[in-house]
């Protein structure tokens, strides 16, 4: 194909920006490439991984509870008077179930370790770039990318899962709590009506979707903290893009995955 | 072109040229480094002096020339060979580069358990605690970096390279931003490491003072070449009136 020179003598494809565009999802791909490929070459990095996975899993516990917990109370108080019109309110844990199990678990702690895990790795390791410790790391003849991104992507991936379907029980439980305030439904019955209407499918897909999700945030957070610029302004730059990157791609993500669960539901 | 003698060259550049967009930091570089010997490369910042030393280490890549180091050319040797050359290069950074999320233990224990991954915990303990000795820190073994001094840092920067035994050493503004005392200090300690370890060096530096008490051969890097070469002696005796602005700057204006 025909290249294109600009104003400043540089050659481009189709146009500075474009290709620019094209360039950056060529180097995602790579990234992505030189992960898989690291990720199943030994040395492996266990105790770093186990390390991470603690950061990113056991750290995120309060705020995924949280939230969670909180979402469980407000859905179940927002849904009430509408299926309360009809005298459906029994219906509520069926209601809840579905909407926490299949959307609302996986996307809003999705989007909150976006936020708490993505920035902060995309903090760590653009501050480690900037700072030139990656460089001191690939001096000393070791593998930085297996020992920072190998092993936060994994964390990220392996953990996420774990906080979907913990969020998940939280939000049930302050489900629970409202229901049994308001309507003195017992445990026993909440727990058979919102199990009556989860399928196995539901809460595979939903941990499918977290494990995409997880491995987004990764991937995210290490690509624009890996190759940060620019001194603290970069570090600054890397963690907010990462951030933003990371929530866009879950978007995008989410109505991929629902699309295809619906269409095999 | 640095003088030769009958020693073994252990760095070999060859019309090394390297661009950053137009801008040329290096443009026909020549040098040789003969085993045991430490060149101190002078020169204005960003004439491509630390470009120089990261290229020799594999950090960035050359666009034109050859760089052989220990007989390997850096940039057509694949990822594991490089991996293996650079458990023989040490590279002190300018700001020391200490990761700042591990104690100094961690610090010089990690190039250790993955380049030498038969050493028992109490082999790697020995080894932590010699290369402390050496550079005289053995109290700051449990501190982290932010806890150490601008000399305190520089020194285990280069206990950390030292773990791994190199046999050549790359120093990037050793004492830069450092008080004369503390200066002297890690110039005494470049040349105990030529000595104790039988090192090749580089020395990046604006410090004269330095270049003098450390190096064997001076160098000036000015527009992308080695204007001046040879020993302090020779370069600053020179007519070059870039040399005589180093010396002037250096050894007059501070007095």
């Amino acid at each position: 194909m025909n290249t294109k020179t600009d104003s400043d003598g540089k050659k481009y494809l189709f146009s500075r920006s474009l290709d620019t565009i094209f360039l950056a999802v060529n180097n995602v791909f790579k990234f992505i490439g030189l992960f898989f490929k690291e990720a199943f070459t030994a040395p492996f990095e266990w105790k770093e991984t186990i390390n991470q996975c603690f950061n990113v899993g056991f750290k995120s516990l309060p705020l995924v509870s949280l939230t969670g917990f909180i979402i469980g109370i407000v859905f179940t108080k927002q849904s009430r008077p509408s299926l309360s019109t009809f005298g459906a309110s029994s219906w509520l844990p069926s209601l809840i179930s579905i909407a926490i199990i299949r959307a609302l678990a996986p996307l809003v702690t999705a989007l909150i370790a976006a936020g708490k895990v993505g920035s902060n790795i995309g903090a760590e390791l653009g501050s480690m770039k900037v700072t030139e410790q990656i460089d001191a790391m690939e001096v000393s003849a070791t593998n930085p990318f297996k020992y920072l991104v190998v092993t936060r992507v994994i964390a990220t991936t392996f953990m996420m899962p774990v906080l979907v379907l913990y969020s998940g029980l939280v939000g049930m439980l302050g489900s629970f709590m409202n229901i049994h305030q308001n309507e003195q439904t017992s445990f026993s019955a909440f727990i058979k009506n919102a199990f009556s209407t989860i399928s196995f499918l539901d809460i595979n897909s939903s941990i499918f979707k977290a494990v995409c999700y997880g491995f987004t945030i990764g991937v995210a957070g290490c690509y624009q903290g890996y190759y940060a610029e620019n001194g603290t302004q970069g570090v600054g730059k890397a963690a907010n893009t990462a951030v933003v990157v990371a929530m866009f791609l879950i978007f995008i993500e989410e109505m991929i995955i629902v699309q295809f669960v619906n269409s095999i539901r | 072109m640095i003088k030769n003698d009958s020693k073994p060259t252990v760095i070999s550049i060859k019309n090394l040229k390297k661009s950053f967009g137009s801008l040329k930091v290096l443009d026909g570089v020549n040098l040789n480094i003969k085993l045991g010997e430490n060149l101190a490369v002078l020169g204005k910042s960003g004439s491509g002096k630390s470009v120089l030393i990261k290229i020799i280490s594999g950090l960035l890549k050359p666009d034109a020339g050859t760089v052989e180091v220990l007989g390997l050319e850096v940039d057509k040797i694949s990822t594991k060979e490089l991996r293996t050359l650079r458990s023989k290069i040490g590279f002190s950074f300018q700001n020391s580069a200490l990761y700042d999320s591990m104690t100094v233990r961690e610090n010089l224990a990690f190039p250790l358990i993955r380049n030498k991954t038969d050493l028992s915990k109490s082999e790697i303990q020995h080894a932590i605690e010699e290369v402390l000795n050496q550079v005289g820190l053995p109290q700051t073994i449990s501190q982290m970096p932010s806890e150490l001094s601008g000399g305190q840092r520089k020194r285990i920067g280069i206990a950390r390279t030292l773990i791994l035994k190199p046999e050549i050493m790359l120093y990037d503004e050793p004492t830069a931003g450092l008080d004369p005392i503390t200066s002297s200090e890690i110039n005494s300690l470049i040349k105990k490491v030529q000595t104790q370890y039988k090192t090749s060096s580089i020395i990046i530096t604006h410090d004269l003072t330095c270049a003098k008490n450390t190096a064997d051969n001076v160098a000036i890097l000015v527009n992308g070449k080695f204007l001046q070469s040879g020993s302090f002696e020779e370069v600053f005796k020179s007519e070059n009136e870039i040399a005589q602005s180093f010396y002037e700057y250096n050894f007059i204006n501070e007095k």
